[in-house]
């Protein structure tokens, strides 16, 4: 590991200034991905921002009946929260499919939607990253690759953004509150966090030089029921190879409103609204989910091991369609 | 903001700091595993120097009892325990946050001691397995596990403990799991399937999972034998 300065702020512009303005720097809250990159020497920052007793751990309901979520809030007391259990059960059960409990108790809301991707070649410095270093190539392209993207990826990289409970976020049309280094404040929708990989994979959100994560603002859910689904090589502690996140609601014989979204094979959490589309209005049968479930992977592509994760998608979408509309118990 | 003061001090080198730091330059790895790294690819070269540690203070409230140390930045909890206190329960064994050896309690949660940084947890309570109990007094999860035999080599076993302690502490508190049926239940029956998920993050390598999973259960019903 480089050596690096260390500050703790004290507010959350004045973390974000303080980034922006100290070149190599880097906020650390839980520390869980960037420590461990940092041993790896594939993350090298000179100086940390502790940002981890910034009050920003809150959840708290809003009038309108949003649910407000401090970007410090630990993965595991938002899985916890009574609120979230009752409302929006499809977070709290993907936020308990990802990582290990020591991990869900370190680990926060912000840092979990900038986490960055468990590509192989990514972690491994001897081989060729445009990730890692622009230019130097995809190692992934050709190699072991059955854990990468067929959705959103490109010529430059198809690595995958792990994280679970972006893709509950995703369906559930989250948005991300910033805190800008000159001390302005946004609001980004969570499908436009990330940056397409285009040819530039090693710039990954459309968030600006020391722009701070503050909050995670969630709406009112839809009405119908809710749940996440995880494939994965083990039974626990191992991230997706395909996930699906769905919310549907079948009112007089069609289904009246639906959110999909997948995770583990795009570089982005994937809301897919050509599936949505594919089940609107629609009797709820196995017809119509086959049918949401192929449109949700036209413009899928392999790259070799990774074709799989086509087939499998298409069978995890469909089933888990089924079992929201309660056509199949889960 | 105030600033944790920091600064380079030549005069603080540990063997720790001495084997980052030449595990940083390089150096370590070009010299032992020449064959395994392709100069054309490789992106820290080993004619670098080894980069100057930076320091800075740091009190530390372990098992009840402060400590007050002057640390690299770099060093992890685990470190912290291990070579700075001389705490050597927890165990390093991926150091990457995936074998869960390192667990410790931080503020009575269960963490992975390599994957946090030690100069950030002023005014923490850290606890380990030295201050769980005593070889004259064990703690009930600690009787447990010998009287099950819940180990073989005993390396994963700290780790474990620490973290069935805080296992325990979020099954009180209805802390729903990957395995509970329905999220939205307000309590949580402790079976066994959700024990064992909930002891996921611990790795045993020798395997002796079914006998750790009788320990817990023996503490969790209150029939420690």
């Amino acid at each position: 590991m480089r050596p690096f300065t260390i500050e703790r702020a004290a507010t959350a512009r004045e973390a974000a200034a303080s980034v922006a303005a100290t070149p190599g720097a880097r906020f650390i809250a839980g520390g869980t991905n960037l420590l461990d990159l940092m041993k790896l020497q594939i993350e090298t920052p000179r100086h940390l921002v502790d940002i981890s007793r910034l009050p920003l751990n809150r959840i708290e309901e809003l009038r309108n009946g949003s649910l407000r979520i401090g970007a410090l809030v630990s993965n595991s007391d938002l899985a916890a929260d009574r609120r979230v259990r009752r409302r929006y059960p499809l977070l709290a059960q993907a936020l308990l499919a990802g990582a290990s409990p020591q991990l869900r108790n370190r680990a926060t809301v912000g840092g979990n939607l900038l986490q960055r991707t468990r590509c192989f070649y990514f972690y491994d410095t001897s081989m060729p990253c445009n990730k890692r270093t622009p230019g130097a190539g995809c190692a992934a392209i050709g190699g072991y690759n059955r854990m990468h993207a067929i959705l959103g990826a490109s010529d430059s990289c198809v690595a995958t953004h792990p994280s679970d409970m972006a893709v509950a976020m995703a369906a559930l049309g989250a948005s991300v509150e910033t805190v800008t280094p000159e001390g302005m404040t946004r609001s980004v929708p969570i499908g436009e966090l990330y940056r397409p990989p285009g040819s530039t994979p090693h710039i990954e959100t459309t968030l600006a030089a020391g722009e701070l994560i503050t909050a995670v603002l969630l709406p009112s859910p839809p009405p119908g029921r809710q749940l996440y689904r995880k494939v994965r090589d083990r039974a626990s502690y191992a991230f997706a190879l395909v996930s699906a996140a769905v919310l549907l609601d079948v009112a007089g014989g069609e289904i009246g409103s639906a959110r999909i979204a997948l995770g583990g094979l795009a570089p982005k959490p994937w809301r897919s609204l050509v599936a949505e589309d594919a089940v609107l209005g629609r009797a709820p049968r196995d017809e119509t989910f086959a049918a949401a479930a192929n449109a949700a992977v036209q413009q899928a592509h392999g790259h070799g091991q990774v074709d799989f994760k086509i087939r499998l998608t298409r069978r995890l979408l469909a089933v888990s369609l089924a079992a929201a509309s309660g056509l199949m118990r889960s | 903001m105030p600033p944790i003061p920091t600064g380079p001090d030549r005069h603080e080198w540990t063997r720790r700091a001495l084997l980052q730091a030449g595990a940083a330059s390089g150096a370590m790895a070009s010299e032992f595993l020449p064959s395994m790294r392709d100069p054309s690819t490789v992106q820290t070269t080993s004619s670098e120097p080894a980069p100057a540690a930076i320091t800075a203070p740091v009190t530390l409230r372990v098992n009840g009892e402060e400590h007050r140390l002057v640390l690299d930045t770099r060093t992890s909890l685990l470190d912290a325990l291990r070579e700075h206190l001389h705490l050597t329960g927890a165990k390093k064994g991926c150091d990457h946050g995936q074998c869960g050896a390192c667990t410790v309690l931080l503020n009575g949660r269960r963490v992975n001691s390599c994957l946090t940084l030690a100069v950030m947890l002023a005014g923490d309570e850290i606890g380990t397995i030295e201050g769980l109990g005593t070889s004259g007094q064990l703690h009930p999860l600690q009787a447990a596990f010998i009287a099950r035999d819940g180990f073989q080599c005993g390396y994963c076993t700290p780790g474990q403990i620490c973290s069935a302690v805080g296992m325990l502490g979020e099954l009180r508190e209805n802390w729903p799991s990957h395995v509970t049926k329905d999220v939205a239940d307000e309590t949580i029956a402790a079976t066994d399937p959700e024990i064992r998920e909930r002891m996921s993050g611990n790795i045993c390598r020798c395997s002796a999972y079914t006998n750790i999973l009788a320990a817990i259960r023996d503490v969790m019903d209150g029939t420690e034998r």
